[in-house]
C-alpha cells in the first residue's frame, strides 16, 4: 500500500445532550488503501456515523473533530461546504441499505444515472446515456435498456441495489463507502450484489469503506475489519482472522451467533465491559 | 457526592419527576407529561401563546370586578371620548367603557371558542377514526358527509345554519360546530389508516379485543394528538368565525359586548374614532394568534418521545 | 417431548389476494403438523408467504382455503376469543408491534381484561420476572425501552393468557446479534419451561436451525421441503433452492 486514499487521526463526534455532549464517535483513526475495509459494529456502535462524519453528512449539531481527515490531499474538515458537495458524489460514493428510499421515486433509473454522470463529469446527453446503458451492464443488468426506463418501486430489491452502484460509482470515485448494503436483501441475492459492487471498486482502482453489522459477511468479503462498540475501534483485524478474534467483545459477537454446522444448547449472550471503554474520553 | 447524597435523603418533587425509573403508573404518567411541559416551555412562542391565553382566563374570570364601568349602561355625556387616563381604550358611541366591554367579552369569545372545542373535537375525532379503522360502507357514507360539508367555506356555512335557527348566540355555537367537525374528522380518519394494519393493532386483536375497544383504546390515541394540534389551530378560525357572525348581526346581539359585534358596531366610526374598532380589533388579532402559536408548539409536546 | 399429540395442524391451506388479473396466491397448498411441544420452522425469502401463513392461522387474515386444526379440532372463522387463550403471535418488529403511547402495563392489562383474569398485577410481575425484566418496566413507555426490551415484553403480552401454541414471526431479525441470543435462550427456555409448541418463521437459516427441530422451507408460495434440524445441518437437502439457500448462509461463514 502506498499513499492512502482516506487516512483517518482520531476522529471523534459528539451531540449536544442535557448534560454537556454524548460521544457518538471517540477517536477512530484508520488509513484507507485500495482495500475492502470492514467496520462492524451493533446498532449504537457508530459505524454508521462514522461513514457519515467523513461525507460531512452529519446534522449541524454534531460536533465533529479528528487530528486527520484527509481524502489524498484534501482536508475534509477544512473543506467548504460548495466543495464537498463535488466530493460528495464525486470523489465518495455511498451506496445505502435500501434503494427504495434511496433513489428518487418520481424518475426513471436511466434519468437518475445520467444526472448523476453529468453532474460530476460534465458529459452531454447522448455521452451520458451511452456510459449510463455501460454502467448498467456492468452491473449485470442483462437488459439495460429495457431497465433504464423503469422507475425504482418497478425495481426489485437486488435489482434496485445494482441500479445503485450503478449510479454512485458512474463519477468513478476514489471511495466507496457501502453502508449496509446487502441488509434489505434476500440471502441469495447477497452474495450476486456483493460480487458486482467488488467487481467495480476493483476495476474502478476505488477503496471500500464496508460497513454491516454482519460479522461472518465482513469476514467473508472484506480484507480488513474494524471492530467498533461504543464509538471505539475494539480491534483491528485481518478478516480472515475475524474467527480467531483476541478481543473479548469480537469473540463474544462471534460466539452469539447461532452457529451453522452444530448444535448448541444455550447461545452466548455477550457482557459488555464498561473497561473497554475507559481512559480514551479526558 | 455529598450533594447527591443530600438531594436522595429528601427527594423533592423535581427528583421525582426526573427519576430514570418510575415505581407507579401515576409517577409514570406524572413523568410524561413533565417532559412535555419542558418541551413546551423549551418552545419560546409556544410558550408566549399558553402566557396570553392563561391571561385571557384570568382576565375572564376576574376581570369584571377590576373595572368601576358597567359593559352595558350608557353615559351620553362621555360618549367617543379618546383612550385616556380614566378610559384607558377609550369610550363608544354610547358612552361605554371600551376596555370594560372588552373584558366582559373575554368570556363570551372564550365560551364560544371552548364550547365549539367541546362539541366539534369529539363528533370529529369519533367519526374520523371510526371511519378510519373500520373501513367499508361507514366509512364511504361518513366521508361524502364530510364532502358535503367541506364543500362549502366554514363561514356560509355557519351563516346558512344561523339564518336556519335564528340569530344568537347559542346557535352561533351550534351552527360553528357544525362547520368545525368535518376538517377533523377528515384528520382523524388519515390518522385511522395509518394504524389500522399496525402490529399493536394485530396484536391487540389477538388478545380478543373487540372493534369498540381497538377504536377507543387504540386507535383514538393515536388520534388525539394531531385532532389537539388541528383544533387550537381552529381556535383561532372558531374565534374570526364567531366574530364575522357577531359582526354581520348573527351572533351576540348588540348590546351584547361580543368582540365581533363592537367591531360591526364600530366601524361607522372608523375614520373619526378609530379605537373603537381598533380596540376589539387588536383583542381578535392577539387571542387568535396566541392560539395558533400554542397550537404550533403542541406538536412537539404531543411527541412521545425523549428528545 | 411428548411425540404425537397433535398440537397444530395445517391442511391445504391456501391464501390468495386480489382479484382477477392482478391475484397473487401468497400461499399455495401449504400443509405440515406440529407436535404438541415441538418447535417448527418456516424458512423462506421475502415474499415467499411464510408470515402469511401465520397471520392466517392467526386469524389476522381470514380469507383463506383449508383447514387449521388445534389439538385436533377446528378452529372457527373468525376466531373466537378462546383461541386466543391457546395461540398467541409475537410479532416481528418490536417497534411497532407495542402501542407508543401506552405505558407497558396498560399493553400487559389488556389481555387479562379481556379475558377477565383475576390477580392482574401479580401476573404482570411475574411474567416480566420471566421475560428477565424487573417489575418497573411495567410503568414505562415503548420509547423508553432498547429493541431487545420491547421485544421482551410482546413475549410477555403473547405469554400473559398462558396459551399452548406461539407463532413467533421474524422475533430477532429487527435485533443486533448479541440481542438476538438474549431473546433465543429466552424462547427456548420459556418453551421447555412450559411446554410450549412454537410455529417460528425465519429468512435466518441460523436461527431456525437453532430453534426448531423440524424446518419446512418455502419459495413462491410453496412449501418446497420438510426436513429436520439436523439434516439442514448436515446439508441432506433435496430441493435446489434449500440447497442454495444453505450455500448462500454458508458463504458467509466460511472465510475467503
Amino acid at each position: 500500500m502506498t499513499e492512502p486514499l482516506l487516512d483517518v487521526a482520531n476522529l471523534r463526534v459528539a451531540y449536544p445532550s442535557h448534560h454537556g455532549f454524548t460521544d457518538a464517535l471517540r477517536g477512530v483513526s484508520f488509513a484507507l488503501g485500495r482495500e475492502r475495509l470492514g467496520i462492524v459494529g451493533e446498532s449504537g456502535s457508530g459505524k454508521s456515523t462514522a461513514g457519515r462524519a467523513i461525507m460531512r453528512l452529519l446534522p449541524p449539531k454534531a460536533r465533529v473533530s479528528a487530528d486527520r481527515l484527509l481524502l489524498g490531499d484534501t482536508d475534509l474538515l477544512a473543506a467548504r461546504e460548495n466543495e464537498m458537495r463535488a466530493i460528495r458524489g464525486g470523489r465518495i460514493a455511498m451506496v445505502l441499505q435500501d434503494p427504495r428510499y434511496a433513489l428518487n421515486p418520481l424518475k426513471t433509473v436511466k434519468a437518475q444515472i445520467m444526472e448523476s454522470c453529468r453532474l460530476h463529469t460534465g458529459a452531454s446527453r447522448a455521452e451520458a446515456l451511452d456510459r449510463t446503458l455501460a454502467m448498467l451492464e456492468d452491473v449485470h443488468i442483462r437488459d439495460p435498456r429495457r431497465v433504464a426506463d423503469l422507475y425504482p418501486h418497478e425495481l426489485s430489491g437486488g435489482m434496485g441495489q445494482r441500479v445503485m452502484i450503478a449510479m454512485m460509482l458512474m463519477p468513478s470515485p476514489e471511495v466507496v463507502i457501502a453502508d449496509e448494503p446487502t441488509s434489505a436483501l434476500d440471502v441469495t441475492v447477497r452474495g450476486q450484489i456483493l460480487d458486482i459492487l467488488n467487481e467495480r471498486v476493483e476495476a474502478q482502482g476505488a477503496g471500500l469503506i464496508f460497513i454491516s453489522h454482519d460479522l461472518p459477511l465482513v469476514g467473508a468479503f472484506c480484507d480488513r475489519v474494524l471492530v467498533l462498540y461504543g464509538g471505539q475501534v475494539m480491534e483491528e483485524l485481518a478478516a480472515r482472522d475475524l474467527g480467531r478474534a483476541s478481543h473479548p467483545y469480537t469473540v463474544a459477537l462471534n460466539d452469539s451467533l447461532p452457529p451453522l454446522d452444530h448444535k448448541v444448547d444455550t447461545l452466548t449472550v455477550p457482557d459488555h465491559d464498561p473497561a473497554w471503554l475507559v481512559g480514551q474520553r479526558p | 457526592m455529598t450533594e447527591t447524597n443530600l438531594s436522595r435523603d429528601r427527594p423533592s418533587l423535581r427528583d421525582w419527576l426526573e427519576a430514570s425509573t418510575a415505581a407507579s403508573p401515576g409517577q409514570a404518567r406524572a413523568q410524561s407529561a413533565w417532559r412535555g411541559w419542558k418541551r413546551l416551555v423549551a418552545n419560546r412562542a409556544a410558550f408566549a401563546g399558553l402566557v396570553v391565553l392563561v391571561l385571557l382566563v384570568v382576565l375572564a374570570a376576574i376581570g369584571p370586578w377590576l373595572t368601576p364601568y358597567d359593559p352595558l349602561s350608557q353615559n351620553l355625556q362621555e360618549r367617543l371620548l379618546p383612550p385616556s387616563g380614566r378610559h384607558w381604550l377609550g369610550t363608544d358611541d354610547l358612552g361605554r367603557d371600551i376596555l370594560t366591554r372588552i373584558i366582559h367579552g373575554s368570556r363570551i369569545t372564550l365560551m364560544m371558542a371552548v364550547l365549539v372545542a367541546v362539541i366539534a373535537g369529539p363528533i370529529g375525532l369519533i367519526v374520523g377514526a371510526a371511519a378510519g379503522y373500520l373501513g367499508g360502507w361507514f366509512d364511504v357514507v361518513a366521508m361524502r358527509v364530510v364532502d358535503v360539508f367541506l364543500s362549502f367555506p366554514s363561514l356560509i356555512l355557519a351563516l346558512a345554519f344561523v339564518a336556519a335557527l335564528g340569530p344568537g348566540i347559542e346557535n352561533a355555537i351550534l351552527a360553528i360546530s357544525l362547520s368545525a367537525w368535518p376538517p377533523i374528522a377528515r384528520l382523524a380518519r388519515a390518522e385511522a389508516l395509518t394504524v389500522r394494519r399496525s402490529d399493536y393493532i394485530a396484536a391487540a386483536r389477538l388478545q380478543g379485543a373487540s372493534p369498540l375497544r381497538l377504536i377507543l383504546r387504540h386507535v383514538l390515541p393515536i388520534c388525539i394528538p394531531s385532532v389537539v394540534i388541528r383544533v387550537t389551530l381552529n381556535m383561532a378560525s372558531i374565534i374570526l368565525t364567531a366574530a364575522g357572525l357577531g359582526f354581520l348581526g348573527l351572533g351576540a346581539q348588540p348590546p351584547s359586548p361580543e368582540w365581533g359585534a363592537m367591531l360591526a358596531s364600530g366601524r361607522q366610526f372608523m375614520l373619526t374614532n378609530w379605537w373603537l374598532a381598533a380596540a376589539p380589533g387588536a383583542a381578535i388579532m392577539i387571542v387568535s394568534l396566541a392560539f395558533n402559536l400554542l397550537g404550533d408548539g403542541l406538536r412537539d409536546v404531543l411527541d412521545p418521545r425523549d428528545d | 417431548m411428548t411425540a404425537q399429540t397433535p398440537g397444530l395442524e395445517i391442511e391445504h391451506l391456501g391464501v390468495t389476494f386480489g382479484r382477477d388479473a392482478a391475484q397473487v396466491h401468497a400461499v399455495q397448498d401449504a400443509s405440515f403438523q406440529v407436535a404438541s411441544g415441538q418447535s417448527y420452522g418456516i424458512i423462506g425469502e421475502s415474499g415467499s408467504g411464510k408470515s402469511t401463513i401465520l397471520r392466517a392461522v392467526a386469524g389476522l387474515n381470514t380469507e383463506y382455503d383449508g383447514v387449521v386444526r388445534v389439538a385436533g379440532a377446528e378452529v372457527p372463522v373468525p376466531r373466537d376469543r378462546d383461541f386466543f387463550k391457546v395461540v398467541q403471535m409475537v410479532f416481528q418488529d418490536p417497534y411497532s408491534s407495542l402501542h407508543p403511547r401506552r405505558m407497558i402495563r396498560a399493553t400487559l392489562m389488556e389481555p387479562l381484561e379481556i379475558h377477565r383474569f383475576d390477580r392482574s398485577d401479580d401476573r404482570i410481575a411475574g411474567i416480566l420476572r420471566d421475560v428477565g425484566l424487573a417489575p418497573e418496566f411495567a410503568y414505562r413507555y415503548p420509547h423508553q425501552l432498547s429493541g431487545g426490551q420491547r421485544q421482551r415484553v410482546a413475549v410477555a403480552r403473547a405469554l400473559l393468557l398462558e396459551p399452548q401454541i406461539l407463532l413467533l414471526d421474524e422475533p430477532t431479525s429487527a435485533l443486533d446479534v448479541s440481542v438476538q441470543a438474549g431473546v433465543l435462550n429466552l424462547l427456548d427456555g420459556l418453551r421447555r419451561a412450559r411446554g410450549l409448541t412454537y410455529v417460528m418463521v425465519s429468512h435466518d437459516l441460523r436461527v431456525v436451525a437453532h430453534m426448531c427441530s423440524r424446518i419446512a422451507v418455502m419459495t413462491g408460495g410453496r412449501i418446497v421441503e420438510e426436513l429436520d434440524a439436523d439434516a439442514l445441518r448436515a446439508g441432506r437437502a433435496e430441493e435446489p433452492y434449500t440447497l442454495e439457500l444453505l450455500t448462500a448462509s454458508r458463504e458467509a461463514t466460511a472465510p475467503s
